[in-house]
């Protein structure tokens, strides 16, 4: 223990039984990677922080958003439009200051995210796409690191962990063992599509870090091997044992190098009709600030659009800076339509489905034809 | 024979119900055509199946109050 004030702080753990200082040694000396701060990621951090993880990483490239905040509680109303990642730190950095927290403001990739996983003992997943999932999944089944699953969906919420006996060379098992392929986006909703009440990623993310705490204290028996599922309506609680397989292991990419070669967003996709849009919704979409509108057209084309507010990046670029799109609503267009089209297929790629994108039909020369009539 | 089949998530939207009973399915394989029969939306869905809370991958034979649970993944948070 630093001081005396650290044994105050957590007097209250420290004195159950099983856990003691040396409960509370093992848990300063412990790394956690919490990928994303969302629903899950929240409480899955505030407590972690609160019970004295030593070190914390925090990997999000998201910004905070109003329909956040009902259920990532970490973050207030003044934080909307910040970085997840960095808000979370500093408010975690007030629960408790004895730790280290570091932020990782992007989203993970293949490119990243063997490099952050290698300084962590333990990952939590608190993403909300299948491609990431899939990406955490591998890496951490070929950095044999444990994973700390969990996820939502309406009213039922699952925990599990993976790859807890990897480093002893054992078999152990991992997220494809129980879903070897990633469904494509369009055939699961994530919750901006199919709704979530904020307390059960609550419930979720908080078994997430109990589970965790579990494993760096040795306290009583986690779900290792173990899916648990939970139901908020009913209270129902069902676990299924799950069993390493072969034929699954195949799947995942064998080598570092491999992993970075893998299109997981494209595992994930497929041809997704793009929602078109006509100049008359546009026109109501866009009279919303909740949302992002997008110019997909070069910079010098006309006619020019000044009646409301919008970004401009040109298709050849939307790749590459779509950062800059902070809400979850995007609306694209173009001159006529098809390069919007193409933008927002592009989009899917990188985001999944974690923005509802729509492509204006006919191009601004229809909402401008639309508007003179009106 | 009679046994439980359990439905979490979107399949328990897509069959109807979060638990179905069924009578004189002597295996997994069987059973799961016959789901897919009456529910065709299930055969378009991915899920993983347990029997009596273990996993299975590959057919399983079933006894008299088998539960078998049919569990979709999830990708909230």
């Amino acid at each position: 223990m630093q001081n005396n004030s650290s044994y105050e702080r957590y007097q209250r753990q420290m004195i159950l039984p099983g856990f003691g200082e040396k409960g509370q040694q093992q848990l300063i000396a412990a790394s956690v990677l919490v990928i994303g701060a969302g629903g899950l990621g929240c409480p899955a951090l505030q407590y972690l922080a609160a019970a004295g993880v030593g070190t914390i990483g925090i990997v999000d490239g998201d910004t905070v958003s109003l329909d956040n905040l009902h259920r990532q509680v970490l973050f207030s109303t003044n934080d909307i439009g910040k970085n997840k990642a960095v808000t979370a730190a500093t408010h975690l950095k007030k629960i408790n200051p004895e730790i280290t927290i570091t932020s990782f403001p992007e989203y993970a990739t293949t490119e990243n995210l063997l490099t952050l996983l290698s300084s962590f003992d333990i990952i939590i997943d608190g993403t909300d796409n299948f491609a990431t999932r899939y990406m955490i999944n591998d890496a951490c089944v070929l950095m044999k690191k444990v994973l700390v699953y969990g996820a939502v969906s309406r009213f039922e919420g699952q925990v599990a962990v993976f790859n807890y006996s990897l480093e002893k060379e054992e078999q152990s098992s991992n997220y494809r063992d129980l879903f070897p392929e990633p469904p494509k986006e369009n055939e699961i909703l994530n919750c901006a599509d199919a709704g979530v009440l904020g307390v059960l990623p609550g419930m979720i993310g908080s078994m997430q870090a109990s589970e965790t705490i579990k494993l760096i204290t040795g306290l009583g028996t986690s779900l290792i091997n173990q899916l648990l599922t939970y139901n908020i309506l009913t209270n129902q609680l069902y676990t299924l044992r799950i069993t390493a397989r072969k034929d699954t292991a195949l799947l995942i990419p064998q080598t570092e190098e491999a992993f970075r070669k893998t299109d997981y967003a494209w595992l994930c996709t497929s041809p997704v009709p793009v929602n078109e849009i006509d100049a008359y919704a546009f026109d109501q979409l866009i009279q919303q600030d909740n949302i992002d509108v997008v110019d997909v057209r070069e910079l010098h084309e006309t006619p020019i659009v000044d009646e409301f507010q919008h970004h401009n990046i040109p298709l050849v670029k939307i790749k590459t800076e779509y950062g800059q799109l902070k809400n979850d609503t995007v609306v694209v267009f173009c001159q006529s339509g098809k390069r919007s089209q193409q933008a927002v297929q592009l989009l899917s790629e990188q985001l999944g489905n974690a923005k509802t994108m729509y492509s204006l039909q006919g191009g601004i020369v229809a909402w401008k034809n639309f508007r003179q009539k009106k | 024979m009679k046994m439980k089949i359990l439905l979490f998530g979107q399949l328990a939207e897509t069959v109807g119900s979060k638990e179905l009973e069924v009578e004189g399915r002597v295996d997994t394989a069987s059973l799961i055509a016959e789901l897919h029969q009456q529910f065709p939306a299930l055969a378009q869905s991915k899920y993983v199946i347990a029997v009596n809370q273990e996993m299975i991958a590959g057919n399983t034979i079933l006894s008299e109050n088998s539960i078998v649970a049919l569990l979709p993944p999830f990708s909230g948070g």
